[in-house]
């Protein structure tokens, strides 16, 4: 291996010019004037499309001086900077040479396609993608940002996506765009990976400064990940073998389609990445084994899959992963005549594929068929295009006299005496000459069935000439083939050159193309190659005998779709695994998520040493006390009948009940009047209301969970509970900080109020009050919304609730006390704020009240008597709460501000009054709103159900 | 009205919700007018708070006047400033989309609208614990409202489950909460960092469970595996407004954790590293199970959902190790993959009103009348959920990966990073296959007799949607510098303490009993 000296650059850096820009503009700014230009007609998209290729074309042209003179153009306009990202273009002699290959065949290809493709397609969808195709190239190409060429490079992934679904009525081509969007665009995120990891060892994301620190990258620890990394963008983009399968799919697509991807755009991405990176990333071992073992596997695997092909696109298609085989391993080799050879067959490639592809496209257009088994002796039919075809293909092979001899000459060169391979010093040209056998074969194979092979056969179509316009963009590409093969160093000789300093990292050698180099061993592996080509052709019905008998299955596209609808099927069969879609196992995998987490945050302070795991604090427990024990018994016991009653809803929500009053009771005990009112009052609401609901429900709930089921949750439940409980006695045997004492001093002074829970409820944390009624409200709603249109029907059936009519005794006994407990719930709101009391206990006292006169009147009586609209009555109680809170705006206090002082009303004594007054009132409206449309709502299902429409509900 | 700044992103929806319960008779013209004009009047001030916040400024405001931590404060810095600016610019094409006929299909929508922004808004801006759990609730009532809106069994059934699962999520809040309480003597946020500091070896390890029950909850929120797996058929029955609106529910776990985690977690060290290793791994599980749920949807909107929890996981795998980089490449990761997400739910409505019977299903449907824009639309969302470049899930991308880069698992987390990227692309471009290259199935008529003409308030959505996205995309520099300065803010906690209660010292304070 030549140990490579650190980078040089002798090109000067920092020529910057808008021109850059302009050149990757042209295509996108052309996708604009072809959608507009393809509205109008069919030719003005075609001149639209070619136009912007031309000015791209132009504004390349205009630097290249600069580019020959030996400086590197550069472009930058910030994007993402922090993050490495950056809109920096560079134009240097290798993105030069491909700027021309992309837009000098892109233009060719927006001629030949105005004329392959069929008139009725107006073409305006096919030039807006391979425009916006070839601007991902030109990206590539000219990025100076790694990061950015990933950005190009995903373009290119995404718009032949849609070029070789163009046609997508065939489920072929659709799926074979799926199938190289996995490929190249998976390729890609590991070529994103890479550049990644590249930069941030480098400590830079352009190519000038990473050129810079090559040595640094080669060194670091990482590099073989980076190389891998890159190598799989490299190798999925030039369909490298195993990587090559999306190619031979892709020619599912119209074939100036395959003629553009497949010689001078999207494969040779691939290269592109190889010879961009060749400075940075080769030179060592890991290089040279991986890139050139690859290279010559696929460049063999290639050339005896083509001569297999029967169809012309598919034998096109298996030699350009041949050809790209050859290109690889030319860089793989790593020395500098081959990575000269390289760049060289890139350009010859291209320039011959795409004339062949546009051929075989010709023949399909005229004859009708791609088989080459039925079609023989076009050379009579259509001769022009014949003998370009033949030129071509002759270059493919390696004629002398052609492009195509001269790259593969220098690579017969390349493989004698590689330094790589100095004990077995005959084995690489001994490669290169069977490969180059097969080669020839396939391409004597492609002349001879399509051009001779006797009499034109019966083709679907009469073949004839194509039009004038549409063979020539083959002619000049010939033209070409000729005058590189003829004039090497007078046609390419600069160009190759300037690209091969963007190359290599040391000195150019001084290489002179010339079509003689006298007789040499170069010479005779190229004689020997012919030979035996022309051999294996003639005995070419043994291998296709035996292709039949061992052809492979994965070929079809329908192997992905197959493969991924398996991925599909396993996922979904995972998650009916892991996911039931059942409420039970998403609450226990709740329940035991925090359980799990509670008891792992415990030992985790053991085993890190920071504190200690202490539950029991200082705090003496209190005694134990007869009324605590029987409180303590009472709530075990409802709970428990709760749990041994679920199924029995009505014992269920009695249960309930007794564990709720009993936690009313323990409020008192510990001297929290408010809460144990709050409490009690919120029971007797819940509980009734609920009551009403039951009406609906089956008596008993029909499922009963598995013995497993009820074990587990069971057990869970005993968890969670002996956690919280563990939790709580931790708490309460630890003395407490508290902020309380300000709450405490502060209530009457500053808060007008002595009933400190009452004064913070409307005004330390009145805020949350406030967001606790719109809760209460839009629960009203919630019903309100969800009992829309909705009849039901108790199990029981209509009748049944009109056997029993409402006691009596209790009906003449309720009427009068309404008026009382209305009296008691305007008296308990208005001590509220000194005394046990507020808009919310007392709002509940008087829902309480008109829930009982329901009860005992029916909701058709009370209902009748009770005409609000609740729905309004919660907006005006939250409208109420909401402007007294900013009403204090007005004084230049913050939100809910309150305000006290005294008033001497007539009749009563004067007392002291606090603005939050008025936002308890707003509570106080809600509560009974809420309370009233619950009522109102369940007793519109009743109503619905005398009318007995035996409708289902569906919500 | 500057001074009030702060609150007028929760009073004036809630001064919207009032009007609309006030006005409940009136027509649904007038109510769509109403929430429209309370929204734009939203923007107005999340816009303006953007703006004050870029000043690096933290702004109190003290509700009743009462000083932190003796009443509630909310707090107005970068990251509050972002998530409401957000909030209320997606509220924006979620009400337009919703405008043009799902609105209509039950009472009370616009209300829990309004509801919702209250609550989303109140829940970022609040300085105090207690009262974020009161805005929790806010956000659980009303997506629960907007969530069954329409009615139907599947959507009843879906908030059901919704709804039993959050209150269960409510019940274990409280229940840290009242035992943080009862340790630490605060409610107050910054408060509750600087009680952590003063909490007592003995009393540390039953503080940290304490802690890890209060993060489990916004766990829950978040999505996070195993207590995920409510998601996709939540959002999936939702109407597809309403899921656009979701997608930033979500968001409202990590933004939580985000909050709870650098000004409170991180003050002490016993509870520093208390969410290391484990949330790493789940939010690995959570991108992997994401991913599966993805290649096995059978509709668009179970694939957003999806793109959803992926994002999710993505989200904590910051929020796991918490770094100014992490944190700022994850609040742009944040910002982009709401409005993409969004964008997609939006889009899902519009191509299932032209499918007809197969709705947003991979399964056979009529072939799209519009074709071309809706095609272009999908393109760029796809393109942007996907992380495929240029768009914003790229740059997200890379953000994620660059600064996770020296995480514990790196290699892990590129990889999943990159893998469900790739399979969202490959899921999304399946679903471009079947809506828009397909023929339609036999038997289905080829293209609908009357043309499709969206609503105007439909394509207006689709349009602000995809311009966000463009412009997170090309302009991701000034979003990703406000990241990276409300992440540096976020993690300078003495900022915070001495705007929030000045001088920890002068609290007053006793010991009890």
């Amino acid at each position: 291996m030549p140990r490579r000296v650190a980078a040089q650059t002798a090109v000067q850096h920092g020529m910057s010019n808008i021109s850059l820009f302009l050149i990757l503009l042209a295509p996108f700014a052309g996708i604009f004037a072809v959608s507009v230009a393809a509205g109008f007609s069919r030719s003005l998209g075609a001149w639209a499309a070619g136009a912007s290729m031309a000015a791209g074309l132009v504004a390349a042209l205009q630097l290249a001086p600069q580019v020959f003179s030996g400086s590197v153009v550069l472009w930058r306009v910030a994007w993402l900077p922090e993050w490495g990202l950056d809109f920096a273009l560079r134009l240097d002699g290798l993105g030069l040479l491909f700027v021309v290959l992309i837009l000098g065949i892109g233009l060719l290809i927006v001629l030949y396609a105005a004329y392959y493709m069929p008139q009725t397609d107006n073409l305006g969808r096919f030039y807006i993608a391979l425009l916006g195709f070839a601007g991902g190239m030109l990206g590539i190409v000219l990025a100076e940002n790694i990061l950015l060429m990933v950005v190009f490079w995903e373009v290119t992934s995404l718009t032949s996506f849609l070029l070789i679904a163009y046609k997508y009525a065939d489920v072929e081509a659709r799926i074979a765009a799926r199938l190289s969007l996995a490929m190249t665009g998976g390729g890609g995120l590991a070529l994103l990976a890479g550049a990644l990891l590249l930069g941030h060892v480098a400590g830079s994301y352009d190519f000038s400064v990473i050129e810079d620190r090559a040595g640094l990258v080669r060194d670091n620890a990482l590099y073989p990940v980076i190389l891998i990394l890159f190598l799989l963008g490299a190798f999925t983009k030039s369909a490298q073998f195993p990587f090559h399968v999306w190619l031979p799919h892709a020619m599912a697509a119209p074939t100036p389609v395959s003629a553009y991807l497949h010689s001078a755009t999207m494969v040779k991405a691939g290269v592109f990445l190889l010879a961009r990176m060749y400075p940075i990333l080769a030179g060592t071992e890991l290089w040279f084994v991986i890139v050139s073992t690859t290279g010559a596997i696929t460049f063999l695997y290639g050339a005896y899959i083509a001569l297999l092909k029967h169809d012309l696109k598919g034998l096109l298609a298996y030699s350009t992963i041949s050809h790209l085989g050859l290109i690889t391993l030319l860089f793989g080799l790593d020395t500098p005549l081959a990575a000269i050879a390289g760049v060289f067959h890139i350009i010859n490639h291209a320039i011959f594929k795409a004339s062949l592809f546009m051929a075989a496209g010709i023949i399909d257009h005229e004859t009708g068929t791609r088989d080459m088994r039925r079609m023989a002796g076009l050379f009579k039919a259509m001769p022009r295009t014949a003998i370009l075809g033949i030129l071509a293909a002759a270059s493919m092979a390696g004629v002398p006299l052609l492009n195509g001899f001269l790259s593969k000459e220098m690579f017969f060169t390349a493989t004698v005496a590689h330094p790589g391979f100095e004990n077995a010093i005959y084995l690489l040209p001994a490669f290169a000459t069977i490969a180059g056998m097969l080669s020839v074969a396939y391409s004597v194979r492609f002349v001879h069935d399509v051009f001779f092979d006797g009499p034109v056969k019966k083709t679907p179509k009469v073949p004839h000439e194509p039009p004038v316009w549409m063979r020539l963009p083959i002619e000049v590409l010939v033209g070409l083939v000729l005058i590189v093969g003829f004039l090497p160093q007078l046609s390419v000789g600069p160009i190759l050159h300037t690209a091969a300093e963007a190359v290599l990292p040391g000195p150019v050698p001084d290489i002179k193309l010339a079509v003689w180099h006298g007789f040499n061993l170069p010479l005779v592996m190229t004689i020997m190659a012919f030979g035996l080509g022309i051999l294996q052709f003639s005995r070419r019905h043994k291998l296709y005998a035996l292709r039949d008998r061992f052809a492979f299955a994965l070929t079809s596209p329908v192997a992905f779709e197959r493969f991924y609808r398996a991925a599909a099927r396993l996922s979904t069969a995972l998650l009916a695994f892991a996911d039931t879609q059942s409420l039970q196992r998403y609450l226990a995998l709740f329940f035991s998520f925090a359980v799990i987490a509670g008891v792992w945050a415990w030992v985790r302070i053991d085993l890190t040493g920071g504190g200690a795991t202490v539950l029991t604090g200082p705090l003496p427990i209190l005694a134990v006390d007869a009324t605590a024990v029987v409180a303590a018994a009472t709530l075990v016991f409802a709970a428990l009948g709760t749990v041994v009653f679920r199924h029995d809803r009505l014992k269920a929500l009695i249960y309930m009940s007794v564990a709720g009053t009993v936690v009313s009771l323990a409020f008192l005990r510990f001297h929290a009047p408010d809460l144990a009112m709050t409490q009690l009052s919120v029971e007797v609401v819940t509980i009734l209301l609920l009551l009403m609901c039951l009406r609906y429900l089956p008596e008993r709930s029909a499922r009963q969970s598995t013995t497993g089921r009820r074990m587990r949750d069971g057990l869970l439940a005993t968890a969670a509970g002996t956690g919280v409980a563990a939790l709580t006695y931790a708490m309460l045997t630890r003395p407490y900080e508290t902020i309380a004492a300000y709450h405490m001093a502060n209530a009457k002074p500053l808060g007008g109020g002595t009933n400190v829970v009452n004064v913070i409820l409307v005004d330390f944390r009145g805020y949350d009050t406030l967001g606790e009624i719109a809760v209460l409200a839009m629960a009203a709603l919630g019903l309100h919304a969800l009992l829309s249109g909705t009849r039901m029907q108790g199990p029981g059936g209509p009748t049944l609730a009109s056997a029993d009519r409402y006691p009596i005794m209790l009906a003449e006994l309720m009427r009068p006390l309404l008026p009382l407990s209305l009296a008691v719930a305007a008296y308990i709101f208005l001590r509220g704020h000194n005394l046990p009391g507020g808009g919310f206990i007392a709002g509940l006292v008087a829902a309480v009240a008109l829930v009982l006169q329901y009860v005992a009147q029916g909701t058709d009586f009370a209902g009748e008597r009770l005409r609000i609209n609740t729905v309004r009555l919660l907006g005006i109680g939250l409208g109420i709460a909401t402007l007294t809170g900013v009403a204090s705006f007005v004084f230049g206090y913050p939100f809910l501000t309150s305000t006290h002082g005294y008033v001497t009303p007539p009749v009563i004594d004067k007392f002291e009054l606090a603005s939050a007054i008025a936002f308890d009132l707003g509570v106080f409206l809600v509560v009974i709103g809420t309370v009233l449309l619950a009522l109102t709502e369940l007793a519109g299902l009743r109503r619905a159900e005398d009318v007995a429409v035996p409708a289902k509900g569906d919500a | 009205m500057m001074a009030h700044l702060p609150i007028l992103p929760v009073l004036i929806p809630l001064c919207a919700a009032v009007a609309l319960l006030l006005a409940t008779g009136a027509s649904i013209a007038f109510k769509r007018a109403l929430s429209l004009l309370a929204i734009a009047a939203l923007v107005a001030a999340a816009v303006a708070q953007l703006v004050m916040a870029d000043d690096g400024g933290i702004r109190v405001y003290r509700l009743g006047d009462w000083p932190a931590p003796y009443g509630i404060v909310l707090m107005l810095d970068r990251l509050a400033a972002l998530m409401v600016a957000l909030t209320s610019l997606l509220a924006v094409p979620v009400l337009l989309a919703a405008m043009s006929g799902t609105d209509t299909r039950g009472r009370h929508f616009h209300a829990f609208l309004q509801f919702q922004l209250m609550g989303l808004n109140g829940a970022f801006l609040t300085g105090d614990l207690f009262n974020l759990f009161v805005f929790f609730e806010i956000l659980l009532l009303a997506s629960y409202g907007l969530l069954v809106h329409g009615g139907g069994l599947r959507r009843a059934r879906a908030g059901i489950a919704y709804v039993v699962l959050n209150l269960s999520g409510s019940a274990l809040f409280l229940i840290a909460l009242g035992l943080l309480y009862g340790f630490l003597g605060t409610l107050n946020m910054v408060d509750f960092g600087v009680a952590l500091q003063k909490v007592a070896p003995a009393d540390q390890g039953v503080v940290a469970v304490m802690c890890v029950l209060l993060v489990s909850v916004f766990l829950l929120k978040a999505a996070v595996l195993p207590i995920g797996f409510w998601l996709p058929s939540v959002y999936s029955a939702a109407t597809l407004p309403v899921a656009a609106l979701f997608v930033i529910m979500t968001k409202v776990g990590v933004y939580a954790l985000l909050r709870v985690v650098t000004i409170g977690l991180l003050a002490a060290p016993f509870t520093a590293g208390l969410l290391q290793p484990w949330l790493t791994w789940l939010a690995l599980g959570t991108i992997a199970v994401g991913s599966a749920g993805m290649l096995a949807a059978g509709s668009l909107s179970v694939v957003i959902a999806n793109i959803v929890i992926v994002s999710g996981g993505t989200l904590l795998l910051a929020v796991a190790e918490p770094s100014a980089a992490s944190i700022s490449a994850a609040l742009y990761y944040l910002v982009q993959t709401t409005v993409v997400t969004g964008a997609l739910f939006v889009f899902a409505d519009h191509l299932s009103r032209q499918r007809g019977e197969a709705a947003d299903g991979f399964g056979d449907g009529p072939r799209l009348a519009s074709y071309t824009n809706l095609g272009l639309a999908y393109l760029v969302l796809a393109v942007a959920a996907c992380g495929a470049p240029p768009l914003s899930g790229f740059l997200g991308k890379i953000m994620m990966m660059q600064a996770m880069q020296p995480s514990l698992h790196p290699v892990l987390v590129w990889t999943a990073l990159v893998l469900s990227g790739f399979v969202a692309a490959l899921v999304l471009a399946r679903a471009a296959s079947v809506f828009f290259w397909e023929p339609g199935a036999p038997g289905i008529e080829e293209r609908p007799d009357v043309p499709y003409r969206p609503a105007w308030g439909a394509t207006a959505a689709i349009v602000i949607m995809l311009i966000a996205v463009l412009t997170v995309s090309f302009a991701a520099a000034p979003v990703s510098a406000y990241a990276r300065a409300a992440a540096e803010q976020m993690l300078a906690r003495d900022a915070y303490v001495s705007a929030v209660i000045g001088d920890p010292a002068r609290i007053d304070r006793e010991l009890r009993p």
